[in-house]
């Protein structure tokens, strides 16, 4: 498997795994937040729904729909590493994945040390600027949800 | 070796056109591959002409490159590359209005890129030959010109549910400004277009029925010697999308009977930045000039102008002069080959791919038409078509993954992307074994 070595850091097992048995893929019909996000070069969607607390913290993070390996992976990823953050941890995450798939500057983590390194498994991004956007689809769309509140009684 | 009869007909002779001709034509050399030809024989050398293309000797991630996108642009070969450099070495100038040698000189190169256009496609006139930047803008000009000249609220333009989106968009455009009517003939589970679903939508109002010779999603070979000839029982005139086609079979549009076709230089082994738009003369003539400026005025004042005859009328600004003298010798390159040898070197290699990718097991062809192009559009069970192409990627293999610029034919097939392997002229049955042995692993690699 020498010729796939390259292809193994980024498909790395755990990447896989996230991608066979995706974390907290479903609707969530009380959330606080929810956007769609589409990839217009390949049509793959994504719903991702928040659950905000009443001082704004993240109490519960899921996605809906059907897309590439990296693109699920990376949705699933994301709603373990958002849970119980505020959405100011959140939008930091954000840049530090965004910087982290895009070979970027890496932004500061702010201590979530934890998080950090799990995000590291798709750090082979940076070799396939092609799969960013597969990447950042569920990501993008987290930061329109958590702008786009659902209003009180909806 | 069914594919190879089915793809070769014959110039000029082909009047009487038999009840399974789709094509008129390619030339007849007398070299067409029959069922008694032996399997796996190429009618030229493969290697010969694999030499006359640099790229393909370019490693591409530690190995060989095994370029199976042939659909989405052609590679070019030396010949091409070595016109266009010699063009502007050597004979370069602004064409039309420039007394001086070269002007002269390029004006003749940019005329004799246009006969070789009016030769290949046989028309009766070379001013019927458009030189535009893409297909795309060949359909723009046709929906612009052809749409004010002859289009009113409530008329209708018929298309398949096979075409590219750029025979979708430019008369959902014109629906919008002149309140046409779009009709869509649609598919069948193969993806073909039945004739007589085409046929039955057409109607007193139809006045232009638009469609692709070859689906580039499926590869799907379209009947259009029928579909034009349906239509113009009704009255109705017709363009043909031949982006796909002229890359597969030759086309003679008088044999045809097609009111206008469009085709790109860059899927024919050529430039990139040139089409091509054929018409009718009279159609064009009736038609108003798509763009104005330079080059396609006869006189200008402020009170008045008057367009230039013919086919300057359609060519405002300075063209693309470098790329049609590119795309001549990218014409003298297939027609040197063989434009019937092509075909039946493709054909061998369709029948090929599809028997050797049809041996995987997770995959499932889409599009099973019975008359293809060189196209193999597919999707593997349970992995996404990007992760595919990316891992095909990974090993030199390079095929196009997504919506190939046709959303209502995946939405048809109830698929969001598939993977599709083209083929030109250049390709080997060894490409097609790479391309099957990396899907091997991709089946691999996923296996849960």
């Amino acid at each position: 498997m020498s010729e796939n070595l390259d292809l193994r850091d980024l498909y790395q097992e755990a990447v896989l795994d996230h991608c066979r048995h995706p974390r907290n893929r479903r609707t969530m019909a009380d959330c606080s937040h929810v956007a769609r996000g589409e990839n217009v070069s390949c049509g793959d969607a994504v719903v991702v729904f928040l659950k905000t607390d009443d001082e704004g913290v993240i109490r519960d993070v899921a996605f809906d729909g059907q897309s590439c390996a990296i693109a699920t992976a990376s949705a699933s990823l994301m709603t373990e590493v958002l849970a119980e953050k505020t959405p100011a941890q959140a939008k930091c995450l954000f840049d530090r994945f965004h910087a982290l798939a895009t070979g970027g500057e890496e932004a500061p983590a702010n201590g979530m040390r934890h998080e950090v390194e799990q995000i590291a498994m798709l750090s082979g991004l940076c070799d396939y600027p092609a799969r960013v956007k597969c990447a950042m689809l569920a990501w993008d769309t987290m930061l329109a949800a958590l702008e786009n509140p659902k209003s009180k009684g909806a | 070796m069914r594919a190879a009869q089915d793809v070769l007909h014959i110039r000029g002779v082909e009047k009487r056109v038999p009840e399974h001709n789709a094509l008129a034509v390619g030339e007849d050399n007398g070299t067409l591959l029959t069922d008694e030809s032996p399997p796996g024989e190429t009618p030229y050398d493969v290697e010969a002409v694999r030499a006359d293309f640099p790229i393909l000797h370019r490693p591409v991630r530690g190995g060989p490159l095994v370029y199976l996108d042939t659909a989405a642009s052609a590679q070019k070969p030396a010949q091409v590359i070595e016109a266009e450099r010699a063009f502007y070495a050597e004979d370069y100038a602004n064409i039309h209005r420039g007394l001086y040698f070269l002007s002269q000189r390029a004006s003749e190169r940019y005329g004799g890129a246009r006969r070789k256009v009016a030769a290949f496609l046989n028309a009766r006139h070379e001013h019927e030959i458009v030189f535009t930047r893409s297909a795309t803008e060949g359909i723009n000009l046709v929906a612009a010109g052809f749409g004010e000249a002859y289009l009113k609220e409530g008329d209708e333009v018929l298309v398949t549910g096979l075409e590219h989106h750029a025979n979708i968009v430019p008369w959902q455009m014109l629906r919008e400004k002149k309140g046409i009517v779009l009709r869509v003939a649609p598919l069948n589970d193969a993806g073909e277009v039945p004739l007589e679903d085409f046929t039955a939508l057409l109607g007193p109002r139809t006045r232009l029925a638009a469609f692709a010779q070859v689906s580039n999603a499926l590869g799907t070979v379209l009947p259009v010697v029928e579909m034009i000839r349906a239509a113009h029982a009704t009255g109705a005139k017709v363009l043909i999308d031949g982006a796909q086609s002229v890359v597969h079979m030759g086309v003679d549009v008088q044999a045809l009977d097609c009111d206008f076709f469009v085709f790109s230089g860059h899927k024919l082994y050529g430039p990139t930045g040139i089409g091509v738009l054929y018409g009718k003369e009279a159609l064009l003539d009736a038609m108003l000039p798509y763009q104005g400026g330079g080059d396609m005025i006869a006189n200008v004042t402020f009170e008045k102008t008057t367009f230039a005859p013919l086919p300057a009328k359609f060519e405002a600004g300075t063209p693309a002069i470098a790329q049609a003298v590119g795309l001549g010798a990218a014409i003298d390159y297939a027609t040197n080959l063989g434009l019937d040898r092509i075909a039946a070197h493709e054909a061998s290699l369709l029948d090929y791919a599809t028997r050797r990718l049809s041996a995987i097991k997770s995959l499932a062809i889409v599009g099973t038409a019975a008359r293809k192009a060189s196209v193999v559009s597919f999707i593997l069970d349970g992995v996404h078509p990007h992760d595919i192409a990316h891992v095909l990627d990974s090993r030199g293999v390079a095929v196009r993954a997504g919506h190939h610029c046709a959303q209502p034919v995946m939405a048809r097939f109830g698929v969001p992307a598939t993977v599709r392997a083209s083929f030109g002229l250049y390709n080997t049955n060894a490409e097609v074994d790479a391309l099957a042995e990396a899907l091997e692993s991709v089946e691999a690699l996923f296996a849960r």
